[in-house]
């Protein structure tokens, strides 16, 4: 195995993109992230993508894609495990890098969702929980989340204020990016008056529906280091899965892909939850931030909430989570988090995250979750 | 100079409060009153349609005219919600007003725009002089689908001008109009509620067009936003109005003499028409009035009126549109609203 590191990232602004296309948002991208790396060729590429064939009608997205980068011929792959695409493509790229197989990889992810309206975007991510056990008795992913926001209440008395407080830190923080979608603050009352979705969750618990795509160019440290490039290592990498039903699951406030994805990164990184500067987490919904920090070890079980309250996440705390504004803030079109989650830490790690810059940030990490938790991708990077 | 010489409006009394709707669907009423500033809307009666209002708004109009019905050359009615699919709502207007045989008429049809397309042609026919008189209506019914959105703010109402030479009471300094193809709202035939993309109705489609007819028309006319006394925006929420008006540079007290929405609804290409019948009741000889309508679509026409001293003549000879609106009205309740609307129909 060769180590690799993350040489060029790009991104543009997210939101309601309908002047632009699925073609033209990832193009826009992909080129910022090749000038970033200062590289003319790449050797293949990968595509995190959950549903393009639902939200813009178009599949075989991987070919279209390098056609339209002007890449084709190069090997394109597109990615699908739910909201977790992205940061799995990126995985799969890692891996292709690592074995000696390419040397320079792209790695996008992209959803365009605001081609349909409400209630087919609903449909579409629903399309990520178990569709037989769940989805045709009519529950949403909003549901599915408030069932474990409940449970979660219920079984370690984390509060309906501690949740909200999420939503208040990550928008807190994207406020201070500029390519975030919703850039603006919100306090505990915005969130615990706003419209009610399913309860408990009200609307600002609810990550948005977005259009935007995220690319980052890999290579061998060497390389990189021949290049002259900052050189942000990918030290750790775990892939897990779960029982897709929440109803097959021993614990639902539990999320166990999670945990085993996270370990296998700790494994392969040498490194301990304590070790870690700052995090990007899959923060679909406040709760889901919750859960995460639990499975990864930052917090005993069912403390999530009391370190969020004790501001322990806040980006001048211990734990710095979610500095982007996570996808609360930021944004979530789903095949492009996960990219988007690398390279808010490939900033923070050097040094070029601006006004939400997480002090002497070395080791980062990513979280990246497929639906309720069926899927999980965590990597942890360092700096040289 | 040629200009508007008589207007008129019409309010259904009929009216159904948004916490009335908003409990048969179990909706937040509180999120929608303070998000579109909305408290009620006008319900027409079983008995009333596009043309009953277009000939009630119409014969006010007349009444400050002070013509002979006979001598009006042109007849439109702009409206989303005509009676018939075949069959011109013009005709029966025409013939209530005792305007036919001798009359040019016709329909239009622009989503919310349609009552301000009418003004622009008729006024146009005027000043080429073709006709001597010319009568335009902007009316609708509107339709929202149940548990839509839309159904918080689609209402009823009328409006007409008529627009000669002689005895002007607002004279018609300057039209505009701006117009892309933009599909943010629309019904295909046989259905009977419309569609729309949501937030795509904002920015891309009412906010472009108001701010591009707005700025095109002071351009035109060499004026700012500080040389009007009036301004009235389309009002499909009570939000709208005021936030295009920032962006072009009016101030609140501008907008309000015009501003129905909140009490009126959405009364669609009937909305900014009956807006400039309540402010030209508040006007002042001198004063210059700025419109722009907004149809999904999408479009937007804008006029520069200003004010004669026959405004003091004409202005009490028909119903102010404020009272229209604050004056004898009756509340329905949702199974009655069902029932006016055809929401819900008797078994044969």
């Amino acid at each position: 195995m060769r180590d690799v590191a993350v040489i060029g990232t790009g991104m543009t602004k997210w939101g309601e993109l309908w002047e632009k296309s699925l073609r033209t948002i990832f193009v826009e991208t992909a080129l910022l992230a090749l000038n970033d790396a200062g590289v003319d060729r790449i050797d293949s590429m990968y595509v995190g993508s959950m549903s393009s064939g639902i939200f813009v009608g178009q599949e075989h997205i991987a070919s279209l894609l390098a056609d339209y980068l002007g890449q084709a011929p190069v090997p394109s792959t597109r990615v699908e495990t739910a909201c977790a695409s992205g940061g799995l493509a990126f995985r799969l790229g890692f891996m292709e890098v690592a074995s000696g197989m390419s040397d320079v990889v792209l790695v996008g992810g992209i959803e365009k969702m605001t081609d349909v309206n409400g209630y087919e975007a609903t449909y579409a991510l629903g399309t990520a929980a178990d569709q037989e056990y769940e989805g045709y008795h009519g529950i949403t992913f909003p549901g599915l989340y408030a069932l474990i926001a409940r449970a979660h209440m219920e079984k370690y008395g984390t509060t309906r204020k501690q949740m909200a407080m999420v939503a208040v830190k990550n928008h807190k923080n994207g406020a201070k990016n500029p390519l975030a979608q919703f850039p603006f603050e919100v306090t505990v009352e915005d969130v615990l008056n706003s419209v009610m979705v399913a309860d408990p969750l009200r609307i600002l618990d609810c990550s948005p529906i977005t259009d935007g795509a995220a690319a980052v160019i890999i290579c061998p440290v060497e390389m990189a280091k021949k290049m002259g490039k900052p050189v942000v290592k990918i030290i750790g990498s775990g892939h897990a899965t779960d029982r897709i039903a929440l109803s097959s699951r021993k614990d639902i406030t539990w999320l166990e892909a999670t945990y085993q994805a996270g370990k296998r990164a700790y494994e392969t990184a040498g490194k301990s939850p304590d070790e870690i500067d700052v995090l990007e987490v899959h923060d679909c919904f406040t709760i889901a931030e919750i859960c995460v920090m639990e499975a990864l070890g930052m917090v005993e079980k069912g403390q999530g909430g009391k370190a969020v309250e004790d501001g322990l996440t806040a980006l001048e705390g211990k734990i710095p989570i979610n500095a982007s504004g996570g996808l609360k803030s930021k944004g979530h079109p789903v095949g492009a988090t996960g990219v988007a989650q690398i390279i808010e830490i490939v900033k923070q790690l050097r040094g070029e995250a601006d006004s939400r810059q997480v002090k002497d940030a070395r080791v980062g990490m990513t979280q990246n979750m497929g639906g309720s938790g069926g899927s999980t991708v965590v990597h942890i990077f360092e700096r040289e | 100079m040629e200009g508007i010489i008589g207007y008129g409006a019409y309010i259904p009394r009929n009216r159904i409060k948004v916490e009335e709707i908003a409990k048969v669907w179990g909706a937040d009423a509180p999120s929608y009153k303070r998000g579109l500033m909305l408290e009620e809307k006008s319900v027409p009666s079983p008995d009333q349609d596009t043309i009953t209002m277009s000939v009630e708004a119409s014969k006010s109009a007349l009444k400050r005219a002070k013509i002979d019905p006979a001598e009006i050359g042109a007849v439109y009615v702009g409206s989303e919600s005509h009676p018939y699919a075949v069959k011109p709502s013009g005709t029966v207007l025409a013939e209530a007003l005792g305007a036919t045989p001798e009359v040019h008429t016709a329909d239009f049809e622009f989503a919310c725009k349609a009552g301000t397309e009418g003004m622009f042609v008729a006024l146009s026919l005027v000043k080429a002089g073709e006709v001597k008189y010319g009568l335009a209506v902007g009316a609708d019914t509107s339709q929202g689908a149940p548990g839509d959105a839309l159904e918080y703010s689609a209402a009823a109402g009328a409006a007409a001008f008529i627009f000669g030479k002689e005895n002007v009471v607002a004279k018609a300094i300057k039209t505009y109009s701006y117009m892309t193809d933009t599909p943010d709202f629309w019904r295909r035939e046989y259905q009977y509620y419309p569609q729309h993309g949501g937030r795509f109705t904002g920015e891309p489609a009412y906010f472009k067009h108001i701010v591009g007819a707005g700025r095109g028309i002071m351009e035109k006319a060499g004026m700012k936003p500080a040389d009007f006394k009036y301004v009235i925006f389309h009002q499909p929420n009570g939000k709208f109005p005021f936030r295009v008006g920032k962006m072009l540079g009016f101030e609140k007290a501008q907008i309000e003499p015009g501003w129905l929405v909140n009490r009126l609804g959405n009364t669609y290409s009937g909305s900014s028409p009956m807006g400039l019948t309540a402010t030209l009741d508040v006007s002042q000889p001198g004063d210059m009035i700025l419109i722009v309508s907004y149809g999904s679509g999408a479009g937007s026409d804008a006029f520069i009126f200003e004010v004669t001293e026959r405004i003091d003549e004409v202005r009490d000879l028909a119903p102010r549109t404020r009272d229209l609106l604050d004056k004898n009205k009756k509340y329905l309740e949702y199974g009655e609203y069902a029932k006016f609307r055809h929401k819900i129909r008797k078994a044969d």
